[in-house]
């Protein structure tokens, strides 16, 4: 086992890549000039790509690599991984549940209190000075709002769960409706939009989310309504999502994730009323350290032909 | 009498008198003064006036507007007041001990502000813990391409959660937090016999034994640097301060030497010891998170204030026991 070659796309997580390192024969793709000049050299020895949401592993890479077994991705979210390539092939995908689901809930929940509250405009506030002037202004209570889900999967389900302690009513949109559960179901996202005061984007990115979030939705979230995307950036049409903020249709917005990441409008930096993060929803060093857990054993449960811990198909 | 500061004259109407800082206004006098006849000494430019004239004599209920200060003195002048009907959730501004040696009652803004203070204190936890204002900070100045991946934050499930009072804005957050998988325990005067989190007798066994510290109790002679350097020594590197009860609380000086030093991990404060001036070595900190006390001020919570503040007076003019008493003793 210890001489399978495992490919690395990218600098993820120096623990992770310390522990491969120390159990398998590790490739890191960042150390090479070129993709080309890494292939030419090692494409026969890769047996398992550990890939991240920053560089996947597409159709070319995995074309390139003949004795590809298995892709195992430090994420959950599988849109950069070529799922019909690798079934096709017979590859194994491993993807990380469930590990960071809190984290990411709980990011929209801060993203949703520092958005109304206005936590990050007012740690502006007093930082520069301003304090000294004048008082700051009002902001939007949270508790009791209601609050649509787009998505309720894992992280849906968990954003769902900590808005309920808050006293919202939980509303939600997805594919078909959940058996035993009690969160009003709208089949409709527009819908949704118009009977919530917080839209929180959770849903994977496919090509029928792609700008799922789009004018049609933002209008009927409508003037006091919150957009939150902790998903993915292209689930929001992000031109339409400007707009709206430039032109006062919609309250504020707070926002993980964006359509060209690490790209960020750069009229969105201007406004007060949006909360912008880098895209660290699941970043917390205790969820990283599982998720990388969780890579290693899948490749490792592999390569002694155990169950994998968490397959994808 | 100055009569530009009576409003509705109506002489059958029960008489409030207001008392608030130049800078404040009430906020409902609209809807008061249809009940009530209002006495608004700082409407005139001699509000002093006002105290020494023979009408203050009769004055029976005061509502100060927000923090202004009721003082000793301020309550020598009113010889029959019977009711303080402050409007904030800490009244240490209200001289309690001269209430209480005078049979004065004094009502707060009872669970008002409850919901949105524990909104904001668990907002302020989770901007320290994943860093949400220095993150925002970060990609508006444009960092993100230029730097790469941001510095990863703290989990928040999973924390042992020590609420420094618990009350019913504390327990409020305890509700919320328990939602995240957080542990609760607890410090109070008492031992809350209802309660079934764990309760810690003194401050320091609680911060020995949490991750994280929120202060929500009152601001008292005995509270005052309640959280001092044994207490911050205790909670440790790793701890995380969250204060949305009163600056004094803390011994401001000592906690920014703990933050300044990495003594502890972090801090989110709404409130400080000496409001609006922030400690500025705190400004070059991308661990803590600022506000201007802020923690209750949305229109929602004004609203459920009006309604305590109504209640209360209904309940002392009509000699009813009042919605929300301080316990003054």
């Amino acid at each position: 086992m210890e001489t399978a070659g495992v490919l690395m796309t990218y600098p993820m997580s120096t623990y992770l890549e310390q522990e491969l390192d120390s159990r398998f024969d590790l490739f890191r793709l960042w150390d090479f000039p070129s993709r080309t000049k890494f292939l030419q050299q090692h494409s026969h020895s890769i047996r398992a790509v550990v890939a991240n949401t920053t560089c996947g592993a597409d159709a070319e890479l995995i074309d390139s690599l003949p004795n590809l077994e298995i892709v195992s991705t430090y994420s959950v979210g599988l849109d950069k991984i070529d799922l019909v390539k690798c079934m096709e092939r017979g590859i194994q995908v491993t993807n990380t549940p469930e590990v960071l689901t809190d984290d990411v809930a709980d990011c929209a929940i801060g993203l949703v209190l520092a958005t109304m509250r206005r936590i990050c405009e007012c740690d502006r506030f007093v930082r520069n000075g301003a304090w000294k002037k004048g008082e700051f202004g009002l902001s939007t209570k949270f508790s009791g709002k209601a609050v649509g889900i787009v998505g309720l999967g894992r992280i849906g389900s968990a954003i769902a769960k900590r808005a309920e302690a808050f006293g919202c009513p939980i509303s939600y949109f997805s594919r078909s409706k959940k058996p035993d559960i009690n969160y009003k179901y709208y089949s409709s996202i527009v819908d949704l939009a118009a009977n919530c005061r917080i839209l929180i984007v959770a849903c994977a990115l496919t090509e029928e989310t792609r700008h799922i979030v789009n004018r049609e939705v933002i209008d009927a979230l409508g003037l006091e309504g919150i957009l939150i995307n902790i998903g993915r950036g292209p689930i929001v049409d992000e031109a339409e999502l400007v707009s709206a903020l430039l032109e006062g249709r919609l309250a504020g917005a707070g926002l993980d994730v964006f359509e060209n990441e690490p790209e960020v409008p750069e009229q969105l930096c201007n406004l007060e009323n949006v909360v912008l993060l880098p895209h660290v929803g699941s970043d917390t060093v205790e969820t990283c350290q599982a998720m990388a857990d969780l890579v290693i054993g899948n490749v490792e449960a592999h390569f002694l032909k155990k169950p994998l811990l968490t397959p994808v198909f | 009498m100055a009569a530009q500061i009576v409003e509705n004259e109506e002489p059958q109407l029960p008489q409030i008198l207001i008392h608030r800082l130049p800078s404040f206004d009430l906020p409902f006098k609209a809807q008061l003064v249809t009940r009530f006849r209002l006495i608004d000494p700082y409407a005139s430019s001699d509000p002093t006036a006002f105290f020494s004239s023979p009408q203050a004599q009769s004055v029976r209920v005061l509502l100060p507007v927000g923090p202004s200060p009721v003082t000793a003195d301020t309550l020598r002048c009113l010889p029959s007041l019977q009711c303080v009907i402050g409007s904030s959730a800490g009244v240490d501004h209200i001289d309690l001990a001269e209430c209480r040696r005078r049979g004065i009652a004094v009502t707060n803004a009872g669970s008002a502000f409850s919901e949105d203070v524990a909104d904001y204190a668990v907002g302020l936890l989770i901007d320290v813990l994943r860093r949400l204002s220095a993150a925002d900070r970060y990609v508006r100045s444009g960092s993100w391409p230029v730097k790469g991946e941001y510095p990863l934050g703290s989990k928040l499930g999973g924390k042992r959660v020590g609420i420094v009072g618990l009350g019913s804005i504390g327990y409020e957050i305890a509700k919320r937090l328990e939602a995240f998988g957080c542990s609760i325990a607890y410090n109070s005067r008492k031992k809350k016999p209802s309660v079934l989190f764990p309760f810690h007798e003194n401050v320091c066994s609680l911060a020995a034994n949490s991750d994280v510290l929120i202060i929500c109790c009152a601001l008292t002679n005995e509270t005052h640097h309640l959280i001092n350097k044994d207490v911050m020594t205790a909670l440790g590197k790793e701890g995380v301060i969250i204060n949305i009860g009163r600056g004094a609380l803390i011994n401001e000086k000592e906690m920014v030497q703990f933050l300044v030093q990495g003594e502890i991990k972090g801090a989110g404060l709404d409130v400080f010891e000496n409001e609006p001036n922030v400690p500025k070595e705190l400004f070059e900190l991308d661990n803590v998170v600022l506000s201007p006390h802020r923690a209750v001020l949305t229109p929602e919570s004004f609203t459920t204030l009006y309604e305590v503040v109504m209640a209360n007076l209904d309940a002392f003019f009509s000699n009813k026991p009042l919605v929300s008493p301080v316990d003054l003793e």
